[in-house]
């Protein structure tokens, strides 16, 4: 018999309607009498509204009907759930962010109209025969002139500031640097993205005419959170009569987290139709609608001793908010940036500034690292610029700064305490995996061959596990970020689980399985994990921030605690013992000392046929629900190695190996986090080597599709070489740090490291992000050759 | 409208479509076969991948009216009623999908380089996979999925 605990590779029980072709997308689902909509969006960056003509759409066949701002008057716009205090109190600029454009389009792909006929093809027929009369204005593309002023993207932010933000004490650090053996100064870009899961968005509007309940299907991460935020905070509709599901969903990465326009749209035009409506995104629909990812624009500064340790530093960076505030757009270039920057290191002090700049553009939010991959990466690059530049090994200047195990748990400047972690073990099995020491050879070899080899270390730290709610809700949040698990034990013995955690690939079917196994003995066949669906499960606030095993995980072992010890109690009557000398093991209640045993199936039946039961003390049913609010964030460490061979003649960078040392902590399922590390990886080689999103000047987004914005294929990346450290996080009960996102916040600055020592020897200190062929090309032609020594 | 007759895993089905329906969306919609998945508008992704005649196709980028008279195999018919194909268990053995999305287009897409390449070399696979993105495996499972299915296939 396999094991199928905790800690076991079992293979995913939700992987069987995949591979069958029988998953149940949000774009699978047919609805009686549905009709199609299709939006009109607008082809200018920035462009009052004059009118709207929907005359011809109305006359096309199958035209049902069309709907503009004016029919979305009476609803209010689209929240943001994150409130940024920038400095001397002042609080940042919130202009609104209508469902569909008022008066104003303010990004290319903004949303004018929504066109609904009986077909899709229909639909996108007539939404081309909607004739919008648009005056253009000067677009605001680029954030330093943005902040100069000129043209404003809203009224109420003249020069474009959202916020001006800061942590950490200037003055403090400033005379660090004063005094510092050594300054490394390091301007860098943190590339735009757009995410792209691989399942474009798609909300479906249902209206029960009898019963006023609305229906809303939609590819979201965190169905309760849309629940809330549309229910409460745009359409008034009270919770309880709205319902909001999210089958299989095909990817989210962070993009399906917001509360977009179109699920609005699509359940208010279901009411007003009394038909269900189904919106399908296409793929450049996706560039044009959903949240990018990234871009901040930053100096970045490191103050060093004579030794090469590090005394201070600061941080000044532009990060682009996009045309509307995204749901938690905000927070990301902030609380979850800048509290990363002291990363695996002693740094004392630390002062960063953020401006969050408004643009023309599509709105910004978190994709898979949110705030950390941009932490990680000026961090990992100033320390290497700083090695080289003093001469000193980038292996040695590390060690030099790591927080020691013994300084565990540590305060950091910037507000976050690490719990536990050994940066040394994840560090010296990354360098051994990686044959580190045996490098220099392969670059000889490599020279021989006309190639230029280069190996790069990224030593990086995050906080995931998001969060605990005071602390959050301290910074900004306008939420609560506990998680909710309930365990009904059905008569016969199987177990569903109500999580409001979300699997869009993460594999919670089988992972939280494994935890009701490992805690109750019940074989995983008979364990359901449900998830995604409002109507069923009390509440929950979702998958993103890697918080699925760290918080979604430990409610569902404090709600397991809680049947076991109900369970204990009703044992202990059917054996005629007391519950303290119950023992529960191999799924078996034991009276200790004794061969007395029930079998957990016995005591479930028994809760709901209570005949040999204690009426007088405990209710019958076997069923708990445990919120968990996490004591933390929790902090996953690692060191990526990369190494690349370049071609100096195409500028092509091949990955030649790639390893990842990590620290998650406990791991539930090795398989499973392995895959996690591996996507992650690949994402943020895809930004490294191949993403990037581009505007030009007038802001017409020119990647707008698989033509032209680069996604990573197979044969662009290695295979990769993984092994865990264990530091369990010592605030939770599993002792789990999660490992969604560490790969893509890790794996960026190491390979720009590598590619950084490659080119040593032609003068380059740095390289921007995608540093595709054509910039490494450059940077070698451009450069100058230092002669070999 | 023009009426279209194909074979679709083994069953004969005929409609009428516009000349402009895509295939994908006659298997999706006409024929509530949803295991076809729409990823994108370029041609690239590769989520629309059946077997037209034998050949994977992407069903994104033909008509339905060109597979006229063709033996069309999707993700569903794959499989021998509860027996999966040992494409599919080696996808689920060796961890090779997240999301799922991707997967029927890339088991369909792994199952004609089997047929045509026994033993794929891992090179090999990866260049065949220029026309299937994944945005969730990072590959390397995908890339083990194949090799291992292709050696399961060989017998």
């Amino acid at each position: 018999m396999p094991d199928t605990g905790i800690g076991a590779a079992v293979r995913r029980k939700e992987d069987f309607r995949f591979i069958k072709g029988r998953g149940k997308y949000t774009d699978d689902i047919v609805l009686p009498n549905m009709t199609y909509a299709a939006f009109v969006r607008s082809p200018h960056a920035h462009a009052t509204i004059n009118g709207i003509d929907s005359s011809a759409a109305e006359a096309a066949e199958g035209f049902v009907a069309v709907l503009t701002a004016a029919d979305f008057a009476a609803f209010g716009g689209l929240p943001c759930g994150w409130q940024v205090i920038g400095k001397n109190e002042e609080p940042m600029i919130e202009p609104k962010h209508p469902i569909l454009a008022e008066g104003k389009v303010r990004h290319v792909g903004d949303p004018v109209a929504v066109v609904i006929a009986e077909t899709k093809a229909q639909a996108q027929a007539a939404a081309e025969l909607v004739s919008v009369d648009y005056t253009e204005h000067d677009a605001v593309i680029d954030m330093t002139a943005a902040l100069r002023g000129g043209a404003s993207v809203h009224d109420e932010a003249p020069n474009n500031q959202c916020y001006d933000w800061e942590i950490g004490d200037r003055a403090v650090v400033d005379a660090e640097f004063e005094k510092a053996h050594h300054v490394t100064t390091l301007e860098l870009i943190n590339n735009r993205l757009v995410p792209n899961a691989m399942e474009p968005r798609c909300a479906i509007g249902d209206y029960d005419q009898a019963t006023g309940e609305h229906t809303l299907y939609s590819t979201t991460q965190n169905p309760h959170v849309i629940r809330l935020l549309m229910g409460a905070f745009v359409l008034q509709i009270p919770e309880h009569k709205l319902r909001v599901y999210a089958p299989d969903v095909g990817g989210g990465f962070g993009s399906k987290i917001y509360h977009y326009a179109e699920e609005a749209a699509m359940t208010v035009a279901a009411k007003l139709l009394g038909r269900p409506v189904k919106w399908t995104s296409d793929r450049t629909e996706a560039f044009l609608s959903d949240a990018h990812a990234r871009d901040h624009v930053t100096k970045v500064e490191l103050a060093l001793d004579a030794d090469g340790k590090f005394l201070a530093l600061r941080e000044f960076t532009l990060a682009n908010m996009g045309a509307y505030l995204s749901t938690f757009a905000p927070s990301i270039p902030t609380y979850l940036h800048a509290t990363l920057l002291a990363g695996q290191y002693t740094t004392p002090v630390i002062y960063a500034e953020v401006k969050a700049v408004f643009t023309n553009t599509v709105p910004v939010d978190a994709y898979r690292g949110a705030g950390r991959p941009e932490a990680t990466f000026l961090l990992e690059r100033i320390v290497d610029k700083a090695a080289s530049e003093m001469g000193i090994d980038p292996i040695d200047i590390r060690r030099k700064n790591f927080i020691q195990p013994d300084q565990f748990p540590y305060d950091t400047p910037v507000a976050l305490t690490y719990d536990t972690g050994d940066f040394e073990a994840v560090l010296s099995s990354g360098l051994a995996a990686s044959d580190w020491a045996g490098f220099e050879a392969r670059r000889q070899e490599a020279a021989s061959r006309g190639k230029l080899r280069g190996i790069g270390i990224s030593c990086y730290i995050e906080a995931c596990g998001i969060a605990p709610s005071n602390v959050a809700g301290a910074l900004g949040a306008r939420a609560g970020l506990y998680e909710c698990a309930t365990v009904r034990v059905n008569p016969t013995g199987s177990i569903s689980v109500l999580t409001g955690s979300h699997s869009h690939g993460q594999g919670h079917e089988t992972v939280f399985a494994q935890l009701v196994h490992e805690k109750l003995g019940v074989d995983i066949e008979s364990v359901d994990i449900v998830h995604g669906d409002t109507n069923k499960i009390p509440f929950g606030m979702g998958t993103y921030g890697s918080r699925s095993i760290a918080v979604g995980g430990v409610a569902l072992a404090n709600a397991l605690d809680k049947v076991v010890s109900k369970a204990t109690k009703i044992a202990a009557h059917l054996m005629e013992a007391s519950a303290d000398d119950i023992v529960f093991e191999n799924g078996a209640f034991k009276v200790a000392g004794t061969d007395k045993e029930v079998g957990f199936g016995d005591v479930a039946l028994t809760a709901y046929v209570p005949h040999n039961y204690p009426l007088e003390e405990l209710e019958p049913g076997l069923e708990e629900t445990a919120f968990y609010d996490p004591k933390n964030f929790t902090f996953p460490s690692g060191s990526y190695i990369c190494e690349v061979e370049i071609d100096p003649d195409t500028g092509v960078t091949d990955i030649v190996s790639f390893h990842a040392s990590d620290d998650f902590g406990n791991v539930i399922n090795p398989m499973i986090v392995e895959g996690q590390v591996h996507g992650g990886l690949v994402q943020g080689i895809g930004q490294a080597l191949y993403e990037n999103t581009t505007y030009d000047s007038n802001g017409q987004l020119v990647s707008g599709s698989y033509m032209d914005y680069c996604m990573p294929r197979a044969d662009d990346v290695p295979n990769f070489t993984i092994d865990h450290q264990v530091t369990a996080c010592t605030h939770n009960v599993l002792g789990v740090k999660g490992c969604g996102e560490a790969g893509a916040i890790g794996s960026p600055p190491a390979v720009i490291n590598a590619i950084v020592n490659a080119l040593k020897d032609y003068g380059v200190e740095h390289i921007d992000m995608p540093a595709t062929p054509a910039k490494v090309w450059a940077a070698i032609h451009g450069g100058q050759k230092q002669a070999a020594e | 409208m023009p009426k279209v007759s194909m074979t679709i895993n083994g069953k004969s089905v005929s409609g009428e479509v516009e000349s402009r329906t895509l295939l994908v969306d006659f298997l999706r919609e006409g024929q509530r076969l949803t295991g076809t998945h729409v990823g994108c508008d370029t041609s690239q992704c590769g989520a629309c991948v059946v077997h037209v005649n034998g050949v994977s196709a992407k069903s994104c980028t033909m008509l339905a009216v060109q597979a006229d008279g063709a033996d069309v195999t999707t993700i569903e018919g794959l499989a021998n009623g509860d027996d999966l194909h040992p494409m599919q268990a080696a996808f689920r053995e060796n961890h090779g999908l997240q999301c799922g999305f991707c997967t029927p287009g890339m088991i369909m897409s792994a199952v004609d380089l089997a047929k045509r390449n026994s033993d794929p070399s891992e090179t090999e696979i990866r260049e065949w996979l220029e026309g299937n993105i994944c945005r969730c495996t990072g590959y390397h499972n995908i890339v083990k999925s194949i090799k291992a299915g292709a050696q399961a296939m060989r017998g």
